[in-house]
């Protein structure tokens, strides 16, 4: 078999996967098949990679030719992003089992299903090439999500579900009414169909209503400011290691949604007739300031790391504001370091969760002394954040002042520095509490984080490093993929 | 004419705002739940009455027959007829289980307490 | 409701019919309106019709929720397997041209079959959800009562 006929198994063996899952019993079954069925998505991902750079891989489902039948068609835009979202998948299950065994011990068989399915979900969203498609692959990586984060400890998690599906689903309701109105307008739902015929009807009032209509449901899915309202009380409740996968996967893929629909469907001209580019500059800026500022005066490590997404989509949304190769492929390169970033910085919360129970400041203090190589990954990670010179942070924001510079944009420059200063003395905070500050009373002492949690976040820390050095896979790739997008045709 | 012959988006519309507003403004979360169905089934409406061809049969291949509807947005609409029944379930199941976590699915006085269990932690 | 006799009755004269009616919808689906999901859910509300007059015990010892459970991720599996044996004999997923000789019976076998997976999945979910949100009322009705002897 060939490459293109392995890629739509990336996402039918974690969704086939899924329903056994439910019925195993026990423990170690369900884990080790969610991990088997995330590894061999992860290793199709990495040889669709390459196949699809130069052309893109069309794969139509039960053979029927588009526009008639749904057809996956994969660029280097997504299979950037699914080689991102399955690898992840495989670095954070290791990482859960211990996690998901303090922190959900029961049924768990049904827990890995779900996690499974939003797997399947984010991976279905990225590679689809038909918009309709989009909208039921989000609608199931959404339901599972809901019900992941309702397996937090707390009774706050199950509000915060509540709060997380209300919005939700507005979003993903705003999105079919856009993709509605196209296909009224247009008669297809093929997203290359789609870009083909739209300019012919771009000038009418259904054509600007749908953009609108998408762009707002894709904004609440990406928690862009001021529609983030869901995402830190999702994010701190959920179980620790639903927080690292939807903080390195889920909002990502509705801007690579966002991304598709803006510039291959609507295509860069149309974009430029609506107020698209003010509109994200604006809410980019003020969510960059607004949640780096929240973040600094959280009760408890996980809302802060969780304003620090916020603020981060803010950077994401800046960039793609820009609308030049530079800027979307700054925007791409950060959906990826964000990820390796912020999967290590969550999995360090986790892993002082899974030790002391809790994740409040005043419980860090002086941790660094009992979980030396715990504070260690969360330092560098937090570096990363921050954007230190030979980390992946600073591959992307120099990549994103660099696009900013080029067009003379010395606000957005100034704006991520002030930024970059921010995230010191959010991470700073905790760094100095958990270094400088004296340890409380405990009744018992304090044990370093077993190696099953700290292995896989140095496998993300060291990422951090690897790709802050060698660009090859991300910038490149990201440049590739963001000239494809500028370019229009798909 | 025009403005007549546009009245199942002004359906759309209504049904829409009512939905939305119901969202929006409820605190209620079951009649939150109420106004995320109707603001779906708006959308599902724009879809089908958009799949309707004046003087088109049912889909069904038969003899005599030229013009027919198109059938493509009733299936697009069962599809998400489907997501809306899953969406309603789960925050339907979700909703009876923070009634009995909480003791109430009123959104403010929810929030109050929330806020409380927060403030409990940071001082705890 | 368990003691109103019209009710048990009409509802014994319904449920089959309910039932018959659902197979018709699954099985003619193919090439007229149907399918599996309206088929599944019409199957279901005659369960649920059983439940409302017989109760619940009674309804679940037709079919226990494991059953239910079993058979609604069996039904995922039934459709997952159809798409695969296209794939399989050479085609893509979901291909059914390839599965028979004769490519247009080799169509509606395949639909045939991936509709019945789909059927028996929304059949058997919808039919859970239905026994979940009754059994928390029966569980809270009970802490009620119990509370109210007190």
């Amino acid at each position: 078999m060939t490459v293109l006929e392995w890629l739509p198994f990336s996402v039918l063996v974690p969704l086939i996967a899924a329903p056994v899952c439910a019925l195993l019993p026990g423990r170690v079954l369900p884990w080790s098949l969610a991990l088997l069925a995330v590894a061999a998505s992860a290793v199709i991902t990495a040889f669709v990679l390459p196949a699809a750079m130069d052309e893109p891989l069309r794969y139509s489902f039960g053979n029927w030719p588009p526009p008639i039948g749904i057809e996956y068609r994969v660029d280097s835009v997504n299979a950037l992003l699914a080689l991102l979202i399955a690898w992840m998948g495989v670095i954070i299950l290791p990482w859960a089992r211990l996690s998901v065994n303090r922190e959900v011990p029961e049924r768990q068989g049904p827990f890995y299903a779900l996690f499974l399915l939003a797997l399947a979900g984010l991976m279905g969203i990225v590679l689809t090439g038909d918009a309709f498609n989009v909208f039921v692959f989000l609608e199931i990586s959404s339901l599972s999500t809901y019900a992941l984060i309702a397996h937090g400890r707390k009774r706050a998690a199950l509000l915060s579900s509540f709060r997380y599906l209300i919005m939700g689903t507005l979003g993903a309701t705003f999105y079919l009414i856009g993709v509605g109105l196209l296909y009224i307008m247009t008669g297809t739902l093929n997203m290359a169909d789609l870009a083909e015929r739209v300019p012919e009807v771009a000038e009418t009032n259904a054509i600007r209503a749908a953009f609108a209509f998408i762009v707002i449901g894709l904004g609440l899915k990406l928690a862009l400011f001021p529609l983030h309202r869901w995402l830190p009380g999702a994010y701190t409740n959920a179980p620790s290691a639903v927080t690292v996968f939807l903080a390195a996967t889920a909002t990502k893929v509705a801007v690579y949604v966002l991304l598709r629909m803006v510039f291959t469907v609507f295509g860069l001209e149309f974009a430029l007739t609506m107020p698209y580019q003010t509109v994200f500059f604006t809410l980019g800026i003020i969510g960059i300031l607004f949640a780096s500022i929240s973040a600094i005066d959280q009760p408890n490590l996980k809302r802060m790391l969780a304003y620090s997404s916020v603020a981060q989509i803010g950077y994401i949304a800046l960039a793609i504001s820009l609308v030049s190769v530079e800027g979307l492929a700054a925007g791409l390169v950060h959906i990826f370091n964000h990820a390796l970033m912020k999967g290590a910085l969550f999995m360090a919360a986790g892993a002082i969760i899974y030790r002391i129970g809790t994740d409040r400041m005043s419980d860090i203090a002086g941790l660094a002394r009992s979980m030396p190589w715990t504070m260690l990954a969360f330092v560098l990670a937090g570096l990363s954040m921050i954007g230190v010179p030979l980390t992946a942070g600073f591959i992307s924001k120099w990549a994103l002042i660099q696009a900013a510079i080029l067009q003379g944009n010395w606000l957005a420059v100034v704006v991520v520095l002030v930024g970059s200063l921010l995230a010191v003395l959010y991470i700073g905070r905790v760094a100095e509490a958990a270094y400088l500050k004296p340890a409380p009373e405990r009744a018992e002492p304090v044990r370093e984080a077993p190696l099953g949690l700290l292995l896989p976040m140095y496998v993300l820390i060291a990422a951090n490093f690897w790709f802050g050095i060698d660009t090859r896979l991300t910038l490149d790739v990201a440049t590739h993929g963001a000239e494809i997008l500028v370019g229009g045709a798909p | 004419m025009d403005l007549l012959g546009h009245y199942n988006y002004y359906v759309v519309v209504v049904l829409m705002m009512i939905g939305f507003y119901a969202v929006i403004a409820r605190g209620n979360m079951a009649k939150k739940i109420m106004g995320l169905n109707l603001f779906q089934t708006s959308a599902f409406i724009l879809f089908i009455s958009a799949g309707k061809i004046l003087g088109g049969a049912t889909p069904i291949l038969r003899d005599g027959v030229e013009v027919y509807s198109n059938p493509l947005p009733h299936v697009l609409i069962l599809t998400a007829i489907v997501v809306g029944v899953a969406t309603t379930a789960v925050g339907l199941a979700l909703a009876v289980r923070i009634n009995e976590a909480y003791g109430s699915i009123e959104d403010d006085l929810l929030t109050e307490v929330e806020d409380a269990d927060e403030d409990d932690e940071g001082t705890a | 409701m368990r003691s109103n006799g019209i009710l048990r009755i009409v509802a014994r004269f319904l449920i089959p019919l309910i039932m018959l009616f659902a197979l018709y919808v699954q099985f003619h689906g193919e090439y007229s309106p149907g399918g599996g999901f309206q088929a599944g859910v019409i199957f279901a509300s005659a369960w649920i019709l059983f439940v409302l007059i017989y109760g619940l015990e009674a309804g679940l010892a037709v079919i226990p929720e494991r059953t239910m459970f079993v058979l609604s991720a069996c039904g995922a599996l039934l459709y997952a397997f159809i798409g695969l044996l296209g794939v399989a004999l050479g085609g893509r997923f979901l291909d059914f041209s390839v599965l028979l000789d004769d490519p247009q019976s080799a169509q509606q076998a395949g639909i045939i079959l991936v509709e019945l997976g789909v059927g028996i999945t929304v059949a058997t979910v919808v039919m859970l959800i239905f026994t979940m949100f009754v059994k928390r009322r029966a569980e809270l009705d009970r802490d009620d009562h119990r509370e109210g002897l007190d």
